[in-house]
């Protein structure tokens, strides 16, 4: 039989855990909720950037500007986007997982992978590995625009170089608090919008030149991708957390239940034998 | 489409600053500042530190910008900036800190420091944020 002071003791521990992981998921909420608002209002931000540079870039010749010029892609830049804090649920590992899967994809067709990380899961996972990386940024859980944009620097800086000849991002996409996917998305070289049939590229004026509008234009465009990335990121990691720790704390209230419940039986068996003994003891006196 | 106003969005990455029709834009562009009135042939332009105003009927407002673009259409313009600051929003003690942080630096440097534009383009955004402030 259980004894009785050992289940007293885990139901203490297991219901102070519960009230951590209550902590935790009431802290990932209201995070969540920022994380959320920042993502929604960067948006209008990121779409007209992103409507900016196609009609720019429509009319322009391709290898105009070294970022729009497609390579064969021998050397391929792999930037890994996860968090700094563990506890949140399957977040990092498939994001990871991710990762691994197109590093064995793309591993056979080319000559070198490089590696960039943000998080210090993803950097402890890959340096426990032996990788170097390019790139090692930590995500401290609020995304910042100079952030983006270093991290956006020393890519195309690489990418222009000719050290990498395609940059790809493993990172979660935020759709709701409840889903999650993980994405492996093409960061350079820039896709080129393809015109509908029926649509006609508006011709503008340019000042200054279209050429340094261009110039200027295209890497911001870059940072601005890289920012709702990070952003996207943080607002799942705080999702993930959240639906980690709830689970958690249910688990935790059904796990004292049932300890209750043995607790209390193993009480009344105790009770029952003692009885029992002073019962059979009287008998035995008469 | 027949309208006389014009539809002036402002974002930052952060955020977005302002939807609303206006009927008359002055943008500070690189080369120099330029206004836009409805039916302005398509136009795209970068925007240098300064003051945007909008006028709205007789009300002119003003809003601080920092670099970005600009791109005009016959009734919407959009801005893209870095950084875009209503008069009412501005910090004043940040953008004063900011100011003599700047000065500290500059009086330190030369021209031929790689850090002097930067912090010559700091103390102008700074100053544009106090100047705008006190409109």
């Amino acid at each position: 039989m259980a004894n009785l002071k050992d289940i007293r003791k885990r139901i203490s521990s297991v219901k102070s855990t519960q009230q951590i992981t209550k902590a935790m998921q009431m802290v990932a909420a209201s995070k969540l909720k920022k994380a959320q608002d920042s993502v929604v209002q960067a948006r209008p931000y990121a779409v007209k950037m992103s409507d900016v540079l196609a009609s720019l870039a429509v009319r322009v010749k391709p290898g105009k500007h070294p970022l729009l010029e497609r390579r064969d892609e021998k050397k391929i830049e792999l930037l890994v986007i996860t968090s700094d804090r563990g506890l949140c649920g399957g977040f990092n590992t498939n994001v990871i997982k991710a990762a691994e899967s197109f590093i064995k994809e793309k591993g056979d067709g080319c000559e070198e992978i490089v590696l960039s990380v943000v998080g210090r899961k993803a950097r402890d996972y890959y340096r426990r590995r032996d990788w170097e990386f390019k790139t090692e940024e930590l995500n401290p859980g609020s995304a910042d625009f100079s952030q983006a944009e270093s991290i956006g620097r020393t890519v195309i800086d690489r990418y222009v170089e000719g050290e990498t000849d395609a940059v790809y991002v493993a990172f979660t996409e935020f759709k709701s608090a409840m889903t999650q996917n993980i994405v492996v998305k093409r960061l350079l070289p820039l896709e080129p919008k393809v015109l509908a049939e029926d649509e006609v590229p508006v011709e503008y004026l340019y000042e200054p030149s279209e050429d340094a509008l261009l110039a200027d234009i295209i890497p911001r465009y870059i940072y601005t991708q890289v920012f709702s990335m990070l952003l996207e990121s943080i607002a799942s990691e705080h999702g993930s957390r959240m639906t980690a720790m709830d689970s958690a704390t249910k688990n935790a209230v059904e796990m004292t239940a049932k300890l209750t419940l043995l607790y209390n039986r193993a009480r009344q068996a105790a009770i029952t034998t003692e009885l029992m003994e002073i019962v059979s003891g009287a008998e035995a006196l008469n | 489409m027949e309208s006389d106003k014009i539809l002036l969005e402002i974002a930052s990455p952060y955020r977005q600053v302002l939807k609303v029709e206006v009927d008359e834009v002055i943008a500070p562009g690189e080369e120099g500042q330029f206004g836009v009135l409805p039916g302005h042939t398509p136009f795209l332009a970068t925007i240098n530190v300064g003051q945007l105003m909008y006028r709205q009927g007789n009300q002119v407002k003003h809003v601080a910008v920092s670099h970005g673009y600009a791109e005009v259409e016959y009734h919407r313009v959009i801005v893209l900036l870095d950084a875009a600051e209503l008069p009412h929003e501005i910090d004043i003690d940040r953008a004063e800190k900011a100011r003599l942080r700047a000065e500290g630096r500059l009086a330190e440097l030369s021209h031929e420091d790689r850090d002097y534009f930067e912090e010559l383009a700091a103390l102008d955004r700074a100053m544009n944020r106090i100047t705008i402030s006190k409109i």
